[in-house]
């Protein structure tokens, strides 16, 4: 108990030391020529919502695979992300302005619908919720959404949805400060939400028959964790699009560093999730100025390879996964 | 001068009564006392699976109710269900690789805010120490054989101290080994006064632990009553549709099927 909460405690303050570095070291990389302006009013703004969002991936994917018991969930694949960009755009294209409260509602309310559907769709008649039959209607709603998304942008007369070609590739290029504090409420309810819902996840890994038999709601449990993972990402999708892969690897990479408790694993997830998007951020603009790469090819490319490390040694050490 | 032995006069610790599930279990009464031991027996698919679920609250009955020491458990509420009884099911595989001390700690989550919640600490180090588990506390339960995860869940359902124990063993899996220590366990907790059920297919073993028993076929009880009357060659002949021998082996009943 005593090694294995000290070892908890150094990677948690680790990751925070690297963060905090990071970010202090990203606001003064870049253009040779740097304004007092660009750095308040670009980058400072392009950082915290890194930072926000970074954290909220992390959050929700391990929110997901908890309360899913899968280790493949993801806000991508359950469709919550698809979801949410359709949201978005649906309201700016009706005039609402890019990076507005109003957006991001829309955002969360569709990506509240979007999890609504996939978990009626995978709903038993015993009224438990199948993972497998999930994850699959997460494709199809992810698929549909996006198609959707991309109708309502081509019919758009508004600039602004037009202009926001990034909803399905992610980009923080347009970050501001509205954007920060559009996306901060649902985050910080998504986060309350979680640490309600925190120890009961714990026990969610036994498998619902056996974890309601040892004392937990496990129905309810399930509901406020898909809610919290859908506030987490929703509002940030609607200001920056879908950024794939951390949510995926993030809690994975954490888990195998100080465990599957969700107490420590949600934390380690916040920080390691914003670490990720600061590094996948600062190189996506930096790596071949002036041109900018997608945010989501630099997560897939970082996140991939991680992934499939973390996988086999984590099977090796384990002897496999169920 | 002591008193006669009397049957105890107090309520039942578990008690179901006409319990019955579409299509599956037709009216079933079941009463369990304090420090007895009911075995649960039927071929596969006569009901006995659902039968526990019903107990264990996992499943609402169509018809009936269950009480536990009198009282009626109606709401679909975790916890109360928690406090009331415990149950190990065939078989829990684990998503996430907790380790031994975790999932065995999570047998004191109902208590949590309670006066007992004051005795984790005991109860947790007796059953680690009972289910032999000290050396392998830190493991992650994903890491230990099928035998040492049985007894990690075994320690966890001890754990949680409810005075009605649901054992479903009915396909699992228990070597010699194995066998012996659920049945010490069983002995000691019948001993503490659990009321305890248990559902399995090794009738000789079931004979041997069980006080009383029910033998179900088609969703309807066959026989109902002491292990030894329950039971019978010509009982179990009648629910499982095969010719069943018994004879008796050094004081204790064996049985076998066919020819």
């Amino acid at each position: 108990m005593s090694s294995g909460g000290g070892r908890t405690i150094i990677v948690l303050v680790a990751l925070l030391l690297l963060l905090l570095a990071g970010a202090a070291a990203a606001l003064f990389v870049g253009a040779a020529e740097t304004s007092a302006v660009i750095i308040s009013e670009i980058r400072a703004p392009r950082i915290a919502l890194t930072l926000l969002i970074g954290a909220g991936l992390g959050v929700s994917g391990a929110l997901l695979q908890g309360s899913l018991r899968n280790p493949l969930a993801d806000p991508g694949i359950i469709g919550v992300s698809a979801s949410a960009a359709l949201g978005a755009v649906v309201i700016v294209a009706l005039g609402a302005a890019y990076s507005s409260t109003l957006a991001a509602i829309g955002a969360v309310i569709a990506g509240l619908a979007g999890m609504w559907l996939v978990t009626w769709i995978s709903r038993s008649a015993s009224g438990r919720t199948e993972v497998v039959t999930l994850v699959l209607a997460g494709v199809a709603v992810t698929a549909f959404a996006a198609s959707i998304l991309t109708v309502v942008v081509a019919v758009s007369d508004s600039a602004g949805a037009r202009a926001t070609t990034f909803w399905t590739t992610g980009s923080l290029a347009l970050a501001t400060w509205p954007g920060v504090w559009s996306t901060l409420p649902f985050v910080i309810a998504g986060l309350i939400i979680a640490v309600i819902v925190v120890r009961s996840l714990d026990v969610m890994s036994l498998g619902d028959s056996a974890a309601w038999a040892a004392g937990v709601d496990v129905d309810q449990t399930r509901r406020l964790a898909l809610a919290a993972a859908v506030l987490l990402v929703a509002a940030g999708v609607a200001v920056v699009g879908v950024i794939a892969f951390v949510g995926l690897v993030v809690p994975h990479a954490v888990r195998l560093l100080i465990g599957p408790r969700h107490g420590p694993l949600l934390i380690g997830s916040a920080l390691a999730g914003a670490l990720l998007l600061l590094i996948a951020d600062t190189i996506a603009r930096t790596i071949v100025t002036p041109v900018e790469l997608p945010l989501g090819v630099v997560t897939a490319i970082i996140g991939a390879p991680i992934f499939i490390l973390l996988l086999r040694r984590t099977r090796a050490a384990q002897g496999g996964w169920a | 001068m002591t008193l006669p032995t009397s049957p105890p006069t107090s309520t039942p610790r578990l008690q179901a009564v006409g319990v019955r599930v579409r299509a599956r279990l037709e009216t079933v009464d079941l009463t369990v006392g304090a420090g007895e031991v009911h075995a649960l027996v039927g071929p596969n698919g006569s009901g006995k699976s659902t039968l526990l679920a019903v107990l264990a609250g996992d499943l609402v009955p169509d018809a009936g109710t269950v009480a536990i020491d009198g009282q009626a458990v109606t709401q679909r509420d975790a916890r109360t269900w928690a406090r009331r009884r415990a149950v190990l099911a065939q078989e829990t595989p684990m998503a996430f690789p907790f380790t031994v001390r975790d999932v065995v700690a999570w047998g004191r989550l109902p208590w949590r805010g309670t006066p007992q919640q004051a005795d984790d600490d005991t109860i947790i180090a007796s059953v680690i120490d009972e289910q032999g588990l000290s050396d392998v506390l830190g493991r992650p339960v994903t890491s230990l054989s099928g035998g040492e995860r049985a007894r990690v869940h075994l320690a966890r359902v001890l754990a949680q101290r409810a005075p009605v124990l649901l054992l479903d063993e009915a396909d699992a899996a228990l070597d010699l080994a194995g066998q012996a220590h659920l049945d010490d366990a069983v002995r000691r907790r019948r001993d503490a006064g659990d009321a305890i059920v248990i559902v399995g297919h090794d009738i000789g073993r079931l004979a041997a632990v069980a006080d009383s028993a029910t033998l179900l076929a088609r969703g309807r009880v066959v026989a109902q009553g002491s292990a030894d009357d329950t039971l019978r060659a010509e009982t179990l002949t009648q629910a499982y549709g095969v010719s069943v021998s018994t004879a008796m082996a050094q004081g204790r009943r064996i049985y076998w099927s066919g020819e």
